[in-house]
């Protein structure tokens, strides 16, 4: 099977054409600000590379931040309404009421409440109220928007209400947009709220994009299928992710990690993905991403997505370096993409990182003569806070005692030579395109989160379930069932609930299943 | 009404929050939801004044109020909004008194902004005290309940409307029993108002100034971090706290009895420590800190993990392998440490029998 796997930068649009587990080749291109443009050209740019005709390709994987980026600049977002299922509970607190006021005024704060819910474990806080539901309808409709987030109390325990007053809406308002937060988030209701909300603003913007990203496809000559990658490193059907815009959101770290887990064939491991301006670093479980447990914000916004738990630092090969009394700083101020212009070794003016490697004789680039006036004691002492500063990173990143090995990934990987607080370095072929690689090679997955009363079921008997469950969610997201693994279980007691409550969540990833 | 004390403002709100968490020592709940609570009410036009113990006269009513149920249950059920007001009117209907102050039973977590939401609708002053300086998981274990407040008249009051008032309770621990079964069969979460207290029992029993206190530490932990100062440090300085160990988190153990999530925490030393063990006893709340096996800090002295380089305070639910931790220990308020308020709240109350009560000398 041949994939193609491109991942769409702020800066870069990077691609590689697989071939089984093998790179067969890889490019950079610009990103364009229209973004179908530098998916074409990286598309042809890695065809002709590859040497093969686009008939070949089975597949193309995109992974993408252009949904984050709209919502970080508040830019192509819809008018957008949120009802919310559960008075009279929650009344104190209404939709978007911790958002970015510029974000809401964007999307139009327009909240609603109304009656609906589950308790904790299951019971009805309020039955759903079919006429108060068709006022809202048409107060929606009336104001012409298109697009609605549905968020039911405890919905990730009973899903019901929010997909009842879904077929409600959507027959009130023939052709709307329904996002439903159950299937999108977990406990914690106005992180999961907020996704929705996001979710259910990016809906005409993700219709317009993956039509883009499906004309460039098309106009490679490429006739497989596509697909999107997830903040999981798992994949979406084009017509999926066209539905959940939202779960692209911080792909990019994800695909860089699974790719640098593919690259260097090691599951277990920290991965540091150094670029032009920042340095990225997480840690590996299973060849997965380990994700963050505290809420993750993305453009002003609390959410709680299954986001990595990574930490950056800024880090790049484009770091300035500067010499003071108090000694040597590196970083946060890079000259970024400029670096083939502005370093020293370049012709430029900066001393940058990179300078700094080819004085040291660690890396062959531009024109050494440029920087063999640096003292020797300048260039050691930059390495070492260099090394330092990653040294940091990885020790945070680190949670397991094992002595792992810390795999480096990404443009700006010449900073780094020989061990990392004494952990072994590994760097992969490829390593500059790991995350084309992550996308390329991305699986499928299905996730369960829910409360379990161990009292009545069973601790065995629970996790059964939630495994069952999470088994059915991949393959119905297209997994191929024959290949489907339980990669992720946590079970969290819950204090003070009767019967010993449980929190379960289970992951399952399978193989993408091609027709 | 009096003029003594200040009013909160929004901008206090956030600070208050991350002193309460901080106060937590581990549990209490996250004050998150309760901060946004209280910011639409100020933004309604509400104000809340924070009243000194010496303010109010003798005969002055105060209630305590807060929420009861499980944290987890907060997060996704969160309030209809006048749960303890309810609650509130409940008990002065009972008792035959009107209240002139609600107080917080326990200033760590989420109940630190609960008093200052029913203050701000029934347009009443908090009292700038708590009934235990931290958080604890039962409402037996306050200083108002230690010394002898009455358990009843007291109410709890769900999102639906439903108030239940416990007209006759004999003691702390039948209320914390009927109240705990009511709460779960209310969605185990629900709005909590124990009998009134006149002020100069308050004035007696209450840990005083822990609505100022956790303001400050709030202040000091925004204040740190906007100068790139190191937090551990700067909350030591400022509340009298010492760190006694530095270390990462290698393995976290956890087990549930009798619906409290119990646990262990075992921290391998980093710089000055490096080569000794920490463990830390875990009830909702931090309890015992061990090093090299020896007990270091108890219960009811305030045991606290903060995040070692953003000085955030990691609840114990979020406890796990890795984290890089400085735990600190701050000395209880005295009223804490009377004989008869070990009984409730000192380690043998807690499970461990073998040991005895070592204070924790100030810094």
């Amino acid at each position: 099977m041949i994939r193609i796997g491109i991942d769409v930068g702020g800066t870069n649009t990077d691609a590689v054409v697989m071939e089984g587990t093998k790179v067969i080749a890889g490019v950079k291109a610009a990103t364009s600000s229209d973004v179908m443009s530098g998916v074409v050209a990286a598309l042809r740019k890695v065809l002709e590379a590859s040497r093969l005709p686009p008939s070949a390709v089975d597949v193309v994987m995109i992974g993408t931040t252009h949904f984050t980026n709209a919502v970080v600049q508040r830019r192509d977002l819809a008018q957008t309404a949120a009802v919310r299922l559960g008075l009279p509970a929650t009344a104190s607190l209404p939709p978007m009421v911790d958002w970015p006021e510029d974000l809401r005024d964007t999307i139009g704060n327009h909240g609603y409440l109304a009656h609906g819910g589950n308790e904790f474990d299951g019971r009805i806080i309020s039955p759903l109220d079919e006429d108060e539901l068709l006022g809202i309808a048409a107060d929606i409709k009336a104001k012409g928007i298109n697009t609605i987030a549905i968020t039911s109390v405890f919905s990730p325990v009973s899903g019901e209400f929010e997909q009842r007053a879904g077929e409600i809406f959507a027959k009130a308002i023939p052709g709307v947009h329904i996002t439903l937060s159950s299937e999108i988030g977990r406990i914690g209701l106005l992180e999961r709220e907020n996704a929705a909300i996001m979710n259910a603003c990016l809906r005409d913007l993700s219709a317009t994009v993956i039509d883009a990203f499906r004309r460039a496809i098309a106009e490679a000559g490429i006739r497989g299928k596509f697909f999107l990658t997830q903040n999981d490193g798992t994949l979406m059907e084009a017509e999926f992710a066209k539905r959940f815009p939202v779960l692209t959101f911080a792909s990019g770290p994800t695909n860089s990690m699974r790719g640098a887990a593919f690259l260097s064939g090691v599951a277990e491991a920290i991965v540091v993905d150094i670029g032009g301006t920042t340095t990225d670093v997480g840690s590996l479980h299973l060849g997965f991403p380990r994700q963050a447990s505290v809420a993750v914000e993305v453009g002003g916004v609390r959410t709680n997505f299954r986001m990595p738990d990574v930490f950056s630092i800024g880090l790049g090969g484009g770091s300035l370096v500067v010499e003071s009394e108090r000694g040597i700083k590196v970083g946060p101020q890079s000259v970024g993409y400029r670096l083939i212009t502005e370093a020293l070794v370049f012709g430029g003016t900066q001393l940058t990182t990179t300078d700094i490697v080819v004085a040291g004789g660690r890396a062959d680039l531009g024109d050494k003569a440029k920087v063999a006036h640096l003292s020797p004691d300048l260039v050691a002492r930059t390495q070492a806070t260099i090394m330092k500063m990653l040294e940091d990173c990885v020790e945070r990143s680190r949670l397991s005692p094992e002595p792992l090995p810390v795999i480096v990934v990404g443009g700006g990987s010449i900073l780094v030579d020989g061990p990392i607080a004494h952990l072994t370095v590994l760097k992969p072929e490829h390593f500059a395109v790991a995350n084309a690689v992550g996308a390329a090679i991305a699986q499928v997955s299905g996730e369960v989160d829910r409360v379990y009363s161990l009292a009545e079921m069973g601790r065995d008997a629970a996790l059964n379930d939630a495994k069952e469950k999470a088994v059915e969610a991949a393959v119905a997201a297209g997994a191929r069932r024959d290949s489907i693994e339980i990669v992720d279980v946590e079970d969290v007691p819950l204090a003070y609930l009767p019967g010993n409550a449980t929190r379960v969540r289970v992951k399952a990833v399978g193989e993408l299943h091609v027709r | 009404m009096s003029d003594k004390g200040y009013l909160l403002t929004e901008a206090d709100l956030l600070p208050l929050s991350i002193g309460a968490a901080l106060l937590g020592t581990g549990g209490g709940g996250n004050p998150y939801v309760g901060m946004l609570r209280t910011r639409e009410l100020l933004r309604q036009g509400a104000s809340v004044r924070v009243l000194p113990l010496d303010a109010l006269p003798d005969d002055a009513w105060v209630a305590e109020v807060g929420g009861i149920g499980a944290p987890v249950v907060g997060v996704e059920k969160f309030e209809e909004g006048a749960e303890c007001y309810r609650a509130m009117r409940a008990i002065e209907e009972a008792a035959g008194v009107k209240v002139s102050a609600t107080i917080s039973g326990e200033i760590g977590g989420s109940n630190a902004m609960e008093p200052v939401i029913t203050a701000a609708q029934a347009g009443l002053p908090i009292i700038d005290g708590d009934g235990m300086g931290r958080a604890f998981p039962e409402v037996q274990m306050s200083t108002f309940m230690i010394y002898g407040a009455k358990a009843s008249p007291s109410a709890i009051a769900d999102e639906k409307g439903n108030v239940v008032v416990f007209k006759e309770v004999i003691d702390m621990y039948w209320l914390e029993t009927f109240a705990r079964g009511v709460a779960v069969n209310m969605g185990a979460a629900a709005g909590f108002a124990i009998a009134p207290m006149r002020m100069d029992f308050i004035r007696r029993t209450a840990v005083p100034g822990t609505v100022t206190q956790a303001l400050s530490i709030g202040h000091t932990v925004l204040d740190a971090r906007a100068k790139r100062r190191n937090v551990v440090d700067q909350v030591c300085a400022t509340t009298g706290a010492k760190v006694f160990f530095t270390g990462k988190i290698v393995d976290v153990r956890r087990e549930l009895i009798g619906g409290f999530a119990r646990g262990r925490a075992i921290i391998a030393g980093v710089g000055e420590w490096t080569g000794s063990e920490a463990q830390i006893a875990i009830q909702n709340e931090n309890l015992v800190l061990w090093v090299d096996g020896v007990p270091k800090v108890m219960v009811p002295d305030l045991i606290i993990n903060l995040e070692l380089d953003t000085g955030e305070p990691i609840t114990t639910e979020i406890l796990h392998y890795g984290q890089r931790v400085a735990v600190i220990g701050l000395p209880a308020h005295d009223l804490m440490k009377t004989p008869q308020a070990l009984k409730v709240v000192g380690p043998k109350a807690f499970g461990y029998p073998e040991l005895t009560y070592a204070p924790l000398a100030a810094a």
